[in-house]
């Protein structure tokens, strides 16, 4: 490829010295986890404050549960949640954009079946006037007509190209697979839905249900948490309602079903998507859970990913996680193929869910993996951004920053016989259900003869 | 910004170190740059690049297949690597323990990777599995940063799409990967960069202990990929058969990053003037006052700032309704760049960038990986990794006349003009 002579491959591979030893891990020191100021103001709202002061800077996360059951809530809320940064009663857009940027500020809104959160950082010296703009946005919110309205004609054009792409699909598909119409499976809303959301019920929606009781707001960074507290009493103290925020209804179990192949004219790649029940983290199974799934597909070097992508070349991505969902958990497995090699990764992920159970991780794989879990909570963990929103999940369902300090405790003692024992309990092939996207032309013969999976 | 304790040397075979400790936080981070990314690529085999970058995971002398991803993530490390226009990065983030084991990886990679046929066969099908998954599968796959370069530039390295070509990819041989290592994967060729919880003296005696017996090997020299600007307008329309609205990118031609830093500069804030926020000029007047799009973004850089050499490129992307006209959008544009053109920003629009970079520049340099990655570049890129920490004042010292001169140079009759067209069959 060049003109300069080179050695070949073989050569390039091997040094008089020959291979040398892999070095020991040296001593570890170990993460130490600030002190939460953990208090709930006269409102109802949570406050939990850290001190972090890597960086001046400061993370905020507004966690406010947002359950519902109206067929029209899906819609209202996601324009509720695009509408909210567009101003308030005294702000308008541009100026409100302004304030934040001038404070080195950004706030962004996100919303699901489960709760509603306002993510933001800041200069942390700005930490006072940034509380001053959250409280403009819970409690004198504009939400303008014209720029709800623009808001509502956006929305339907991207939920329209969120909608071609294949991870939305399958993930849409799965959700109505495993859940059948419970509210949780209204993850995007349907764009006609959208459509036809008058501005009146975003502000309903605001007033009833974007309430402090039950809601947790949690700041993270070079801040003095029981000042920061103060802070929030007095720029947040004026957030007031009689109600509570809404936890969405509990969840069925999911059960083991058929595959069913979703038809995509024309797709070059398949989607698969699986799903099991699981345990949450309050469950004393739970760190035997963690670590069989990461065996299974939870990192690159699991049984899953060293088959179908280093092994066969099947694939660029294949995972296994645990997803967190109200006061429970479920496992999710997937994995994109190309359409020629689908029916084979289908035998390959079946055979590696009961290879799990058959054959459980070995004493070198637990170790393995519970290093890995050690590790990667130390490293998550070690930005504000990333404490923040791993702290903002565990207040979410009920843990808070003890779960932090006592987890590789908990992992250290599981033993190869519990992980054993959670891979027979929860990774049973007929314990999954799910979906397989891609173009039914080409693949529904042969994987309707693989048995297990139902034809469009 | 404080700048971090940097520390730099450079060992007998060339090989360049930069040490950032931090003792607040008990994990390292460690990343290897070499100058060689697709703009280097040779024609006939475009992705190749990209290709190398797997296969220098897939084993070393003293590691099998597998062995190391097994070795970083059982010390409870992550790491990943990534193929950039001029340089390919390989990166790992661990606690502190396995400093060594880090260096030890990346050593012996970089001495004697073990590259086999049924690797090089294994890792074409992972690498096309990964353009089906990013481009091929999905509407605007690619978009706009491999169909973009293809319209604005005329010469292969900058033209070229570095994800590659299917054939191409399949008549990739052992003889081209050993001639690229050879060629570009010399420790001169490469930057070492370890930032976190370490001892600066007892690092520097591991980096020697496992990089200085790597050999050193003669560098190609490295050539231009200068070329001149388009003289017009060049527009090119693809189909997009998965697409359901249209969308368009334009792309502009920016000063030299090297040689003409404080002008590159002056773009990174005219960008953030066009489109950073509900407070910009386009989102106001695109998205809010004429509702032309449904979202507009502007990039100085094909992927962000400061991650290329010259010819680097000015990006504006937007999707917008089939009823509205691409050439209403770009009229549009020239409209709102002339206004920067003739009066510049005023200063809230100016303090308004300069705060939200100040911040992200902090915000990045929490996140130990990001902040690895962006030393390294820095140094690899201009020789100083502490440009890195001197960008906010640089940034704050930007003036209006800056953001004018800049606004000026994108010109409708020097750009070009990539038009997305939805072609039916999404659902």
């Amino acid at each position: 490829m060049t003109t300069t002579a080179h050695r070949s491959a073989a050569e390039i591979g091997r040094t008089a010295q020959g291979p040398r030893p892999l070095p020991e891990l040296a001593a570890q020191a170990v993460a130490e986890y600030p002190a939460v100021v953990d208090t709930v103001l006269d409102n109802g709202l949570r406050v939990l404050a850290v001190r972090r002061p890597s960086v001046p800077m400061v993370e905020l996360r507004l966690r406010i549960p947002f359950g519902g059951n109206e067929p029209t809530r899906p819609a209202t809320a996601e324009l509720l949640s695009t509408a909210l940064l567009t101003g308030t009663e005294g702000r308008d857009r541009v100026q409100l954009d302004t304030d934040l940027a001038l404070l080195g500020a950004d706030f962004s809104a996100s919303v699901d079946p489960e709760r509603l959160v306002i993510a933001g950082s800041g200069l942390s010296s700005s930490l006072p006037k940034l509380l001053d703009i959250l409280a403009d946005l819970l409690t004198a919110p504009a939400y303008d007509a014209d720029e709800v309205a623009r808001e509502r004609d956006r929305l339907v054009e991207r939920i329209t190209v969120a909608m071609a792409q294949p991870g939305t699909i399958a993930r849409k598909a799965l959700q109505r697979r495993r859940y059948g119409d419970h509210p949780f499976v209204n993850e995007m809303p349907d764009a006609q839905d959208v459509a036809e959301v008058e501005v009146e019920a975003v502000r309903e929606l605001h007033t009833g249900f974007v309430v402090p009781r039950g809601a947790a707001l949690v700041i993270v960074g070079d801040i003095d948490p029981d000042a920061t507290i103060a802070d929030v009493q007095r720029g947040l103290g004026g957030w007031r309602s009689e109600t509570r925020a809404v936890e969405m209804a509990p969840l069925p179990m999911v059960t083991g079903n058929d595959l069913l192949l979703v038809h995509r004219a024309g797709a070059v790649q398949s989607q698969f998507r699986f799903s099991a029940q699981a345990v949450p983290r309050t469950d004393p199974r739970y760190p035997a859970l963690q670590l069989a799934n990461l065996a299974f597909g939870g990192y690159f070097s699991s049984r899953l990913v060293e088959n179908i992508r280093e092994d066969k070349g099947y694939t660029y991505h294949a995972r296994s996680s645990i997803e967190f969902t109200g006061s429970g958990a479920t496992l999710l497995v997937d994995t994109d193929t190309a359409s020629e090699v689908t029916a084979g990764a289908l035998l390959e992920l079946r055979y590696e869910l009961a290879r799990l159970v058959a054959n459980p991780p070995s004493k070198d794989e637990v170790d393995s993996v519970r290093q890995y879990a050690i590790g990667t909570l130390l490293t998550s963990t070690a930005s504000q951004a990333g404490f923040a929103s791993q702290m903002a999940a565990l207040v979410g369902v009920g843990l808070d920053a003890d779960w932090f300090r006592g987890h590789p405790g908990r992992l250290a003692e599981v033993t190869v016989e519990q992980v054993a024992e959670a891979a027979m309990e929860f990774f049973t092939p007929t314990a999954f259900t799910g979906v397989i996207v891609g173009d039914a032309d080409l693949l529904g013969k042969r994987l309707s003869a693989m048995g297990g999976v139902e034809l469009p | 910004m404080a700048p971090p304790d940097l520390h730099r040397f450079t060992l007998d075979n060339g090989l360049r170190v930069v040490f950032a400790p931090d003792r607040n936080i008990p994990v390292v981070g460690v990343s290897v740059h070499y100058d060689v990314g697709f703009r280097s690529e040779p024609e006939g085999r475009t992705g190749f690049a990209h290709l190398f970058e797997h296969l220098m995971f897939q084993g070393s002398e003293s590691l099998e297949k597998l062995a190391h991803f097994r070795h970083v993530q059982s010390s409870g490390g992550t790491f990943n690597g990534s193929t950039a226009p001029d340089f390919t990065d390989y990166y790992e983030v661990l606690p502190s323990a396995a400093l060594e084991r880090a260096l030890f990886l990346e050593a012996d990679r970089m001495r004697a990777p073990r590259i086999t046929e049924e690797n090089l066969r294994n890792q074409v099908d992972v690498v096309k599995e990964e353009i089906r998954l990013n481009v091929l599968n999905r509407p605007y796959g690619g978009f706009p940063w491999i169909p973009l370069p293809a319209v604005l530039y005329q010469t292969f390295p900058n033209a070229h799409n570095g994800y590659g070509d299917f054939t191409e990819l399949e008549s990739a041989t052992l003889e081209d990967c050993a001639s690229f290592f050879d060629s570009y994967y010399s420790p001169s060729n490469a930057i070492l960069t370890v930032t976190g919880d370490f001892e600066v003296s007892a690092a520097k005696d591991l980096v020697a202990k496992h990089f200085g017996d790597v050999p050193t090997r003669p560098l190609p020299p490295r050539p231009s990929f200068a070329e001149p600007p388009p003289s017009g307008e060049l527009r090119h329309e693809i189909e997009d058969r998965l697409a359901p609205v249209p969308a368009l990118a334009v792309g502009y031609r920016l000063p030299n990053p090297q040689t003409e830093l404080d002008a590159y500069l002056a773009n990174v804030v005219l960008s953030g003037i066009l489109s950073d926020g509900d407070a910009s000029r386009l989102q106001q007047r695109m998205v809010q006052h004429d509702a032309l799009v449904t979202d507009v973004s502007t990039s100085c850089g094909l992927f962000s700032p400061f991650e290329a050499r010259d010819p680097d490129t000015f990006t504006v992307t937007a999707f917008h309704p089939g009823e509205v006209a691409p050439d209403a959008v770009l009229s549009t544009l020239d409209q709102e760049l002339d206004k920067l053109a003739g009066t510049g920003p005023d200063p809230t629009e100016l303090a308004r960038v300069t705060a939200r970079w100040t911040a992200e520049l902090h915000a990045d340099h929490d996140r130990i990986i990001s902040r690895t990655l962006a030393l390294g570049a820095a140094e690899l890129l201009h020789g100083r990794a502490e440009l890195i920490s001197e960008l906010p004042a640089r940034i704050a010292a930007v003036t209006a006349e800056d953001v004018a001169t800049a606004a000026k140079a994108l010109r409708p009759d020097s750009r070009a003009v990539l038009l997305i067209k939805p072609a039916g069959g999404a659902e």
